[in-house]
């Protein structure tokens, strides 16, 4: 436990001092957000009604941006190496990892997304529901991310190969993270789809670390 | 299973059955086109575009069969490291990719006279549209290492994982939206469909079948030959 909790501070740290990536997801995330109006026009209330499901593509692209530095400057140097060989078990590094990843990649997503929906002229009821199912989905999101990005590890084009991998598995996550807010919108209870995304979460959290840990170690081979 | 981890037993094997997959596979689509485009009645609503059918609901269940296949292949690859598992799942990837995307093209082909429009955003072509991408996914995937055999270790684990995904894909957007109509050939209480109909189906299920078994058969063993080759061009270049 105690390596555990060593582990993510660890990679805590080191996402600290690289700030600059951060702020550039961040960034990425609002101007993205902020190019839809444009494309689809200024009405408010079609934007509005479009809102769910604009910022949770947008969040899931961002995170797709910073899942490539997930192993990959570990791979590099050979810190993978060491970390396979280490004390603490491979899935535990790769549920730190994910753990840290989501924390610096995905926790200021959704602290921003109330200033996003905002632009779409969401109500108080509606960006606490957002809120709600980006706090149950994006955990999703960083630990299959974990498993694409360990898979890719070592091929060509690793970069443009995650999002492949990726990306038709996080259709359940989309789907569960849109409806409950698009049936809290409508009046309708968002409880079952926040429990299923729930439930997917549990599944993942479970498979990811064991399906990464194995990608990791024929990385190393 | 362990028997025919030896190259030279499984290509006689193959040697043996391949005939007869081939020369059954020939048969049935054979006889069942003949069943299914000019035997069988017209649909009394669908009209003669029922027939899209005899190859469009063989190619979605082959679809989903072949997944499966590579992700038994994987677990075996994974598990015990048998040698021929990667050569089959990669051998079926394609395949699979293709028998998705015929399944797509056929539903348009099919859906543009009877629901009026070329696609629909309904779940079953959506969720047979996400497991295209995941052919193509475990395929790009085989295929990017400079190291063959990782590129086999990696593909078999995202099967695994995909295996693990295509329920709770399926669940959730059948959950999203359904337009298309339900089962009517696998269901508890029997086929809803009529024998006129089930007959050319079934025939052409089968021949689809025996069409992929042989294009497997053949594909391990053009893989084989190439290990063989590689293997042999290495040795006279040692040599020289």
């Amino acid at each position: 436990m105690n390596l555990f909790l060593a582990q993510t501070a660890w990679e805590l740290r080191l996402a600290f001092r690289r700030r600059a990536d951060l702020v550039l997801v961040l960034l990425f995330f609002g101007l993205v957000a902020a190019l839809f109006p444009f494309a689809i026009g200024p009405e408010a209330n079609l934007l509005q009604r479009l809102a769910p499901g604009i910022i949770w593509v947008t969040a899931l692209l961002s995170v797709l941006l910073s899942l490539e530095r997930l192993f990959l400057a570990d791979y590099e140097d050979g810190t993978l190496d060491l970390l396979v060989a280490g004390a603490l078990p491979l899935e535990l590094v790769v549920l730190a990892k994910t753990l840290a990843h989501w924390l610096t990649a995905a926790v200021p997503l959704i602290i921003a997304a109330p200033v996003v929906s905002l632009l779409y002229n969401l109500s108080a009821e509606a960006i606490g529901w957002l809120l709600l199912s980006m706090a149950l989905g994006t955990p999703n999101l960083s630990l299959v991310g974990a498993v694409g990005a360990a898979l890719a590890l070592g091929a060509r084009r690793g970069g443009v190969l995650i999002p492949l991998l990726v990306l038709p598995l996080y259709v359940p996550t989309l789907i569960f993270g849109v409806m409950a807010c698009e049936a809290a919108l409508a009046g309708l209870p968002a409880k079952p789809y926040l429990l299923i995304s729930g439930a997917i979460f549990l599944v993942m959290l479970f498979v990811a670390p064991i399906a990464a840990a194995a990608a990791l170690r024929q990385a190393v081979e | 299973m362990h028997r025919f981890a030896n190259p030279g037993r499984f290509q006689r094997l193959a040697d043996r059955i391949l005939p007869w997959t081939s020369a059954g596979a020939a048969v049935a689509l054979l006889v069942g086109l003949y069943l299914a485009l000019v035997a069988s009645p017209p649909d009394y609503q669908q009209g003669e575009s029922v027939r899209i059918m005899y190859v469009h609901v063989p190619s979605a269940w082959m679809a989903l069969f072949i997944y499966v296949m590579i992700a038994v292949a994987s677990a075996c690859s994974v598990i015990w490291r048998h040698p021929l598992a990667d050569l089959a799942a990669r051998a079926a990837s394609p395949m699979g990719a293709s028998f998705a995307f015929l399944t797509l093209v056929t539903g348009s082909l099919w859906g543009k006279p009877m629901w009026g429009t070329w696609w629909v955003w309904d779940a079953r072509l959506t969720s047979m549209l996400i497991l295209f991408f995941l052919y193509l996914g475990h395929m790009a995937l085989m295929n990017a290492f400079e190291d063959q055999a990782k590129g086999y270790r990696a593909a078999a684990i995202l099967a695994l994982v995909g295996l693990i995904n295509i329920p709770i894909i399926k669940f959730s957007v059948d959950w999203w939206s359904t337009l298309h109509q339900p089962a009517s050939v696998l269901r508890m209480d029997g086929p809803t469909i009529d024998a006129s109909l089930l007959v050319p189906l079934l025939t052409m299920a089968v021949g689809f079948k025996l069409y992929f078994a042989s294009l497997l058969l053949l594909g391990i063993k053009s893989e084989l030959t190439a290990a063989r080759l590689r293997a042999l061009q290495v040795t006279k270049m040692r040599m020289t």
